[in-house]
């Protein structure tokens, strides 16, 4: 269980980084998602896992219960993800129809006409 | 319990959906809300630093839930002081916004300014690493919006590689919060700054991975090296008012270090000691350096601009490096006078750049009123640069004084001394090509001077500043003199809040413990 879930935030984390460095605007997009993802599994497992246990203490007797906090924590943290990646695409929509290129880097050679301007 | 503490977070987040909503079509009602609302958090924000200087820490428990297991806003009197930086700055800058005509180039400016002010006050004023998280987000959200405010293909790009980086920035934060919650069990910085002097050394290894993923983030936020690359393309593309605002932005990142690196994982802490001033200075040296050549190397005004900022957070940085009162207080004088003079460039550069034909280092055609920008521009260039009249001066000086250790001494000193002799001679050539070198091209065109010949010469130019326009720039240059005339009483007021920043215990008693003050 605990390898399962390192090895997928890992592997989701590797996966995000590497396209998060590429180049052009719909690979980072989904980087970001990845590396979203990636760290919404990590909070919800930062209150330990456990397995069939509610996050509400039980008035009877002794049901064993789960931490609620990494559950607030990781449904704030999906809203807010979710949220920004929806930000992220209309603004790198609207920067691809600006520009015409879906390139994430402003080219060099752009900033050298404009100086020329 | 007083219910002030929460009013610089709820004003603006009240006015800010009204603004959307309700006055989307009519710019005239937007502004003067907007100023209303701009002026009394200003008036709020006095009343808090006032309330603050007794030297006690409120606490505002929402939700009346008790401190660990609520959330808490906490006022003492850096974040006080905070508060007030941010609705200074912001009502100078709205006023600049509104007479250049700044807020009408697109829509929902004034809505997405008091978000932005929101999750600024907000940031400064909470007492939980989650709940600064959720505020920072806030603040970034508007400011996406802020920085591609009018569009244009230059902008729209570089909001999108500004809006990648701060994105991957939360994640960072997250993963930081995740791990520090995994190991401590709490959130709240007090009853972090409680829980984790108690985990031996040999058993930090979580909380020091959570310390320096968090400096990582908030280094992000700074701009400090070498996660520093994205702000001189922000800023020298996001609209002069809003770089000028985004002059405290990067603020808020070294009130973060501050505030969390000080507090929780502050000096004598087991296992974080003396990690996070390690890395942190060497970072805030090479910062400096970065900005210097910058400065030195830019060929176009914005970009000179924000790379100043990038050389002063280096020297803000050095002196927050150190982690001793002494050092605090400089870096708070220094970090007030670096807010103002960011956004004076900022706004000067605004005025002529309107005025000229796009912002490269050329000579071209004088605008109307250049002897009236080139003095303003002048004076905040020796403001940011650290020459004698003005505060940056009085700021150096202090941050110089502070970093007086035997190992500090020659990294530090050399580093400020010699980035701002390079900074003086970057913003020299920047103004000389600017104002003087132009003056040497004729004003008038030719078929003009024909007409000033018959006498019809009664049109004034159209593109004369007007006083409304000039006033802002006058304010921040006006907290510059400000701050260097009441050097000595601000200094006290600072030596107080860095004295009360140190003293943890306070802190950590006065959010735990539960409900003697009401």
């Amino acid at each position: 269980m605990e390898f399962l879930v390192a090895s997928a935030v890992g592997t989701m984390t590797a996966g995000g980084v590497y396209l998060l460095l590429r180049l052009r605007t719909f690979p980072v997009i989904l980087g970001l998602a990845l590396l979203s993802y990636a760290v919404n599994v990590f909070l919800f497992s930062s209150g330990r896992l456990a397995i069939d246990m509610s996050p509400i203490l039980s008035k009877y007797g002794e049901a064993s219960y789960t931490d609620p906090l990494p559950q607030a924590l990781v449904l704030t943290a999906i809203v807010i993800s979710f949220g920004m990646t929806a930000v992220l695409v209309m603004i790198s929509l609207g920067a691809f129809l600006e520009a015409d290129s879906d390139k994430i880097d402003i080219d060099e050679t752009d900033a050298n006409e404009d100086v020329a301007k | 319990m007083s219910h002030w503490i929460i009013l610089p977070v709820v004003l603006p987040a009240m006015l800010a959906p009204i603004i959307g909503f309700v006055m989307r079509y009519d710019i005239v009602l937007a502004r003067v809300t907007s100023t209303v609302g701009t002026v009394l958090l200003l008036a709020i924000s006095l009343g808090l630093v006032m309330m603050a200087a007794d030297g006690t820490t409120h606490i505002y428990r929402l939700g009346d839930w008790p401190a660990p297991f609520g959330i808490v806003l906490v006022l003492d009197r850096l974040s006080a002081l905070m508060v007030l930086l941010t609705s200074a700055l912001a009502l100078m800058v709205l006023l600049h916004a509104m007479a250049s005509g700044w807020d009408n180039r697109g829509r929902h400016f004034h809505a997405l300014f008091q978000f932005q002010l929101m999750g600024i006050c907000g940031a400064f004023l909470t007492g939980d690493v989650f709940n600064l998280f959720v505020f920072f987000e806030i603040l970034l959200i508007a400011s996406y919006g802020l920085m591609i405010h009018s569009g244009g293909r230059d902008r729209m790009r570089a909001g999108l590689q500004y809006v990648v980086m701060n994105l991957a920035g939360s994640t960072l934060f997250l993963f930081a919060l995740g791990t520090l919650y995994a190991s401590t069990g709490t959130l709240n910085i007090a009853d972090l700054a409680a829980k984790i002097p108690l985990i031996p050394a040999e058993e930090a290894g979580l909380v020091r991975v959570a310390a320096m993923l968090l400096m990582i983030v908030f280094a992000v936020k700074a701009a400090l090296f070498p996660v520093q690359f994205w702000l001189p393309a922000t800023y020298s593309n996001a609209p002069a008012p809003v770089a000028a605002l985004f002059a405290i932005m990067t603020k808020v990142g070294a009130y973060a270090i501050l505030r969390v690196h000080t507090v929780v994982f502050g000096p004598g802490v087991a296992g974080t000691d003396g990690m996070i001033d390690a890395w942190l200075f060497p970072a805030a040296i090479v910062t400096i350096a970065l900005g210097a050549f910058g400065v030195l190397g830019a060929k176009r005004l914005m970009p000179l601009i924000s790379f100043s900022v990038v050389g002063s957070m280096g020297t803000l940085l050095v002196a927050v490096a150190v982690f001793s009162p002494v050092a605090t207080t400089a870096a708070l004088y220094y970090m007030v006078h670096s807010t103002f003079a960011a956004a004076c460039l900022f706004l000067i550069a605004d005025l002529v750049v309107s005025r000229r034909d796009g912002d490269a280092l050329t000579a071209a055609h004088p605008t109307v009123q250049n002897g009236l920008f080139a003095a303003i521009f002048f004076a905040a260039a020796i403001a940011m640069a650290g020459m004698p009249p003005l505060s940056g001066f009085l700021g150096k000086l202090l941050v110089l004084d502070a970093l007086r250790e035997p190992g500090l001494m020659g990294w530090a000193w050399t580093a400020i001394l010699a980035g701002s002799l390079l900074t003086i001679v970057g913003f020299a050539r920047a103004g000389s090509t600017l104002f003087w070198k132009s003056t040497a091209i004729p004003v008038l065109a030719p078929e003009e001077t024909a007409d000033d010949a018959d006498g019809s010469d009664d049109t004034p130019p159209p593109n004369r500043a007007t006083p409304a326009e000039v006033a802002p720039v006058m304010l921040t240059l006006a907290a510059l003199v400000g701050l260097a005339v009441f050097a000595g009483p601000v200094a006290s007021y600072l030596e107080q809040t860095s004295t009360q920043l140190f003293d943890r215990a306070g802190y950590i008693s006065a959010v735990l413990a539960p409900g003697e003050e009401t």
